[in-house]
């Protein structure tokens, strides 16, 4: 286990490395900080000295070194834009994201679970009819479009919750729901074939045959078999939440995270935010990915880790 | 006569697809006494696992069962008018093992849980209590080292030790009758004739009665008193393992017997029993074993009802001629 964990972490550290490489390239690539930074008025002298100030006139290969140090250090230089360390900005908006994909996801969890399974229980019954034909209709909803009806209606017409922001648990309902929406259609799918298919083994049988009430085997036994592939969905769910739906739906809200912040870093051109901004979801990433390989581990002893 | 524990009386039991109804069994009426052991054969299709299923009050949908009783003891299980079955005799008083002893086992729980779920559920044991007498089942079906093998995963056992889990967790509750589907028919053959042999231990030490659910002719005339010949949803032949072996009277019982390489050591050859039973979705209205029979007359288009002989019951009216040797000759 120690050893996959260490194996894991090394490969993991690769692909963040190939990962803050990529953005990188991109970076220079795609246009002049420098001319985003400063206002049009600048003068050559001071475009030349801001230049050098950052580091940008120095040959690629010395940038590319000086920001692989950085990124080992998890130093990844000033915010162009806020005027302090990177890091310091991703650590500040960090909790706020985590809040928001917490609060979501973790709603969109606890309900697909029971509501999947109620569904399963009667395969083309009412419940199963009504559940299937939500879920289809939450899966074809895209999130902005999502956003901004729901501030529509709740904030502007009804008045009930505030149209964007933060502070309040109030400002948090609509983002979080907005958020939820198209994991739990696809979470309340996924645990309603993953329980017809379970309920349908011959362990369940002699579960039935043992005199065990539905309750249980549905608690105990299958919810347990359903689990590892759950866990698999919900954690590439994570994935795309995180690296995702938390732009769209931060930016509809003015949430102040992570996916806001990277879309005001790009806007305004501010490259070494947008470095430690990527760099950090992607570790995330990997660690994700860790965790849900010893989880499921965990819960199923057949499972090879390699 | 001892006592009669189970009574199956005119059971049906239908299938609702999309092809049709599929009439699974059709008038089944079976009845067994304490401490018997009951053979139950047929060729794939005919409806024993339906049959057993009915009786565990396990057929769901797309199944129903569309007729008849079965009673414990005198108290109705299942059948008309009967809307829960009293608790505590599914489970407990009856019990059941599965074919496959590498699907009926929860792939994720330990088996020590999953036999302290059954011992807690029907001896009220807790705790170390619970797990005493998980082990102690464990032993009983002889898996030594008990107390390890609770916390291992079913994949860390062999199909024939995962078959004697299943029948550790099947006497967990100290039953009267057991029914198993087919047991031994993944296991390998030495395996096979182990858990036999455990099941006749078990069945003269604790009493036990059992439904016995199989293919195979010879473990019926080592381990039954009674036999039941399934056909097409019906039963056709009943009565004592050693006269119907010696004396057939249905000749789809004769051609099974025949057809069994070990049972016919005596006679000159086998005989396969040609042609396919009918489909369920539209059943004959006779003999559905009418157009394979050797010996059929234009009165087999009749239905045929079983008809008590001097030891046992059978539906046909040809009963008793030498089918498979006219049908040769
Ligand atoms: N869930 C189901 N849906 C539709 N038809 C079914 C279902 N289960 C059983 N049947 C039908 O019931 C009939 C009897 O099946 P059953 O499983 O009892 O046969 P069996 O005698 O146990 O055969 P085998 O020896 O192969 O186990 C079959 O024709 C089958 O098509
Ligand atoms: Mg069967």
């Amino acid at each position: 286990m120690i050893e996959f964990i260490l194996r894991r972490l090394f490969q993991g550290a690769l692909v963040v490395l190939g990962v803050t490489a990529t953005v990188f390239v991109v970076t220079r690539l795609a246009g002049d900080p420098v001319a985003l930074m400063l206002p049009l008025s600048a003068t050559a002298e001071q475009r030349a000295a801001f230049s050098a100030q950052i580091g940008l006139d120095q040959p690629i290969w010395i940038q590319f070194a000086r920001y692989a140090q950085d990124v080992v250090t998890l130093d990844f230089g000033d915010s162009l834009w806020q005027r302090r360390p990177a890091m310091e900005v991703v650590l500040e908006r960090l909790p706020n994201t985590a809040l928001l994909v917490a609060t979501g996801l973790g709603g969109a969890v606890l309900l697909s679970i029971p509501m999947g399974a109620v569904a399963a229980l009667r395969p083309g019954g009412l419940v199963d009819r009504l559940t299937t034909s939500l879920s289809l209709l939450g899966l074809a909803m895209p999130q902005f479009w999502l956003g901004l009806m729901a501030i529509m209606v709740f904030s502007v017409m009804l008045k009930w919750l505030p149209t964007s922001g933060f502070g309040t648990p109030a400002h948090l309902v609509l983002p979080a729901i907005t958020l939820a929406l198209t994991p739990l259609a696809r979470f309340t799918m996924m645990v309603r074939a993953a329980m017809i298919d379970e309920l349908n083994k011959q362990y369940v049988q002699t579960a039935r045959a043992k005199g065990l009430t539905l309750r249980r085997i549905l608690r105990v036994h299958t919810l347990r078999n359903i689990l590892v592939p759950f866990l698999s969905i919900s954690g590439w769910e994570l994935i795309t939440a995180l690296s995702g739906y938390t732009v769209v739906v931060e930016t509809v809200f003015g949430w102040p995270g992570l996916g806001l912040t990277a879309v005001q870093a790009i806007q305004r051109g501010d490259l070494f935010l947008v470095q430690a901004i990527v760099f950090s979801i992607a570790f995330m990433i990997v660690v994700i990915g860790i965790l849900m390989d010893v989880i499921s581990k965990l819960i199923d002893p057949r499972i090879e880790l390699n | 006569m001892t006592e009669t524990l189970l009574e199956i009386d005119d059971l049906h039991v239908a299938f609702d697809t999309r092809a049709g109804v599929v009439q699974a069994v059709r008038g089944v009426s079976l009845t067994v006494g304490r401490g018997e052991t009951l053979g139950l054969v047929g060729e794939s299709g005919s409806g024993k696992s339906v049959t057993a299923q009915a009786m565990m009050g396990l057929i769901d949908v797309p199944g129903r069962i569309s007729g008849g009783t079965v009673r414990w003891c005198g108290t109705p299980l299942v059948g008309e008018g009967v809307r829960r079955a009293p608790r505590n005799i599914w489970g407990r008083e009856i019990t059941m093992i599965f074919q496959n002893p590498m699907t009926s086992l929860n792939p994720l729980m330990t088996i020590g849980a999953q036999l302290q779920e059954a011992v807690r559920l029907h001896l009220g044991l807790r705790g170390a209590a619970a797990r005493t007498r998980a082990a102690d089942l464990l032993n009983a079906v002889g898996i030594s080292g008990a107390a390890r093998r609770l916390d291992q995963y079913p994949h860390e056992f062999s199909g024939g030790m995962r078959q004697r889990v299943m029948i550790a967790m099947a006497i967990a509750s100290e039953p009267r009758l057991l029914i198993a589907d087919e047991p031994t028919t993944a296991l390998d053959v030495t395996i096979q004739a182990q858990i036999l042999e455990l099941l006749a231990e078990l069945q003269s030490q604790l009493g036990l009665s059992i439904i016995l659910i199989t293919h195979d002719l010879g473990i019926v005339a080592g381990l039954c008193h009674r036999v039941a010949v399934m056909y097409a949803g019906q039963i056709v032949e009943t009565g004592a393992v050693d006269t119907m072996f010696e004396q057939p009277a249905h000749p789809y019982t004769q051609g099974l017997i025949r057809s069994t390489p070990l049972l016919d050591a005596c006679d000159d050859r086998l005989v396969a029993i040609d042609g396919t039973p009918p489909g369920l979705l539209i059943p004959p209205a006779g003999c559905a074993f009418q157009p394979r029979c050797p010996v059929a007359t234009a009165p087999c288009g009749v239905p045929q009802v079983l008809t008590p002989t001097g030891t046992g019951a059978v539906a046909c009216c040809r009963a008793g001629i030498d089918a498979w040797k006219v049908g040769a000759a």
